[in-house]
């Protein structure tokens, strides 16, 4: 099944645990995400072990994740909302690095998994409701009633409002999930293209190179969109914990 | 569209050659295949959902708390410390160059001062160069004109001497003119007073 461009998502037990009848196993999955844990983590601590006023290389990589993510929360949510940096770098950083290491081939991309970035996104949304709640009581349901709008119109507003605002998580979840799933079939099909032309002859191998050619063209964009998929989440969590800080301020 | 047309070739090859893997069929139906032998397609499949949030839950929960209590607060306190440290150098910076801007302030007064003094000393020492010189050419002067006072002095001496002598020897010479033409001595008044008499006609 070495052709298959599924097979990269299937999921097999490394150790098998089982507790209370569910199946907890550490899988191929969790190993990864424990591989993007350490390397995220490991890398972030190692490169500012040193401290330096002049950061050399790597610690600048890492004052630079920290300062994108600072100036992209401060503006998305204010200075109240950054006392999400934490949650907010740690799901770019994990989301980056997820993404990053799934372009290693035969590794596993953790974030192609519905259920990685839907319990992301749920995280999200959770934070953004409990939040509300706990710091604007009941004020927070302002979020679903804006300002301004005719009493005729307003409970399809309010309706509107509120599908939105359920929808989050979906499209939070869908967005980062499609993408890399996307992303990875395509490429395993491309590249599966050159093996098997590759086998037919002379012919094959002068016709696999253009299906080459998409094949490193893909594995670009696959890293811009490795990238730019961690960005739109982070941004989009900005954007939402903003509800949680100033709800109906929209 | 190239590449499709390459996936087609594919297909109909995949029959001619018998030694093919069975992979390679699979490759264009890979999705129905995996549908057939695992059941589900496999990121949607449910039966890992509980592991994987499990360990999602460990491994990010881990992760959020080390960025939290460290990495959070370390890259803050480089950013901060920078910051902090680039303010200081800048107000240090600022203070240096006032303090310099002092000195050359400083520096420009004294050299005013120095040249105004300069000028003064110059100004002094051509002014006594003058006077000097004004005193010299005075007291030559007065010298000088005291030399041409003696002179005229003892010019008018001389030709005074020189108008008495020349009544003497008037005298003399009448004398011996007189005694030359007759023989007779004449006497020395009648001399004198013919001198004197030719003297106040000349």
């Amino acid at each position: 099944m070495a052709n298959d461009p599924i097979h990269q998502f299937q999921i097999s037990k490394i150790v098998p645990i089982e507790i209370g009848g569910i199946d907890f196993s550490f899988t191929n999955a969790s190993l990864f995400m424990v591989a993007t844990v350490a390397c995220a983590a490991g890398f972030l601590y190692f490169s500012t072990s040193q401290r330096s006023v002049v950061p050399g290389r790597a610690q600048s990589v890492a004052e630079m994740s920290y300062e994108f993510i600072a100036n992209m929360l401060r503006e998305g949510a204010g200075s109240h909302g950054m006392k999400f940096f934490p949650l907010v770098f740690s799901l770019f950083m994990f989301v980056l690095t997820a993404n990053l290491l799934g372009m290693f081939p035969y590794f596993f991309t953790v974030t192609s998994q519905i259920i990685v970035t839907f319990a992301l996104a749920i995280l999200v949304v959770g934070t953004v409701i409990v939040y509300g709640f706990y710091k604007h009581g009941l004020h927070f349901l302002k979020l679903f009633v804006p300002s301004g709008v005719p009493g005729a119109l307003l409970p399809l507003v309010v309706a509107i409002e509120v599908i939105s605002f359920l929808s989050r998580p979906i499209s939070l979840s869908v967005r980062l999930f499609a993408n890399m799933l996307a992303g990875h079939i395509t490429l395993k099909v491309f590249a599966g293209f050159v093996g098997s032309l590759g086998a037919l002859g002379a012919l094959g191998i002068g016709g696999a190179i253009l299906p080459l050619i998409m094949t490193v063209a893909l594995t670009g964009l696959e890293f811009l969109v490795a990238f730019l998929q961690a960005y739109v989440f982070a941004v989009l969590t900005c954007m939402y914990l903003n509800d949680a800080v100033h709800p109906g301020g929209h | 569209m190239f590449v499709t047309s390459a996936y087609a070739q594919t297909a109909p090859a995949a029959p001619n050659t018998p030694a093919a893997p069975a992979g390679e069929v699979h490759t264009e139906t890979g999705v129905a295949h995996g549908g057939e032998h695992k059941g589900a397609f496999p990121p949607l499949d449910s039966t890992y959902f509980a592991s994987q949030l499990l360990w999602l839950v460990i491994s990010f929960g881990l992760f959020y708390l080390l960025m939290k209590k460290v990495i959070v607060p370390r890259v803050g306190g480089i950013l901060e410390h920078r910051h902090d440290r680039i303010a200081q150098d800048l107000d240090e910076a600022a203070r240096l160059k006032a303090e310099a801007d002092a000195a050359v302030e400083t520096y420009e007064k004294e050299l005013a001062a120095a040249r105004s003094k300069g000028h003064k000393i110059a100004e002094t020492a051509r002014e006594a160069a003058k006077t000097k010189a004004a005193a010299d050419r005075t007291a030559i002067e007065a010298e000088l004109t005291e030399k041409l006072a003696a002179a005229e002095t003892r010019i008018g001496e001389i030709k005074v001497k020189a108008f008495a002598e020349v009544g003497q020897i008037a005298e003399e010479t009448a004398t011996a003119i007189v005694d030359q033409l007759i023989g007779a001595k004449a006497s020395g008044d009648d001399i004198k007073a013919a001198v004197a008499a030719a003297k106040t006609e000349a």
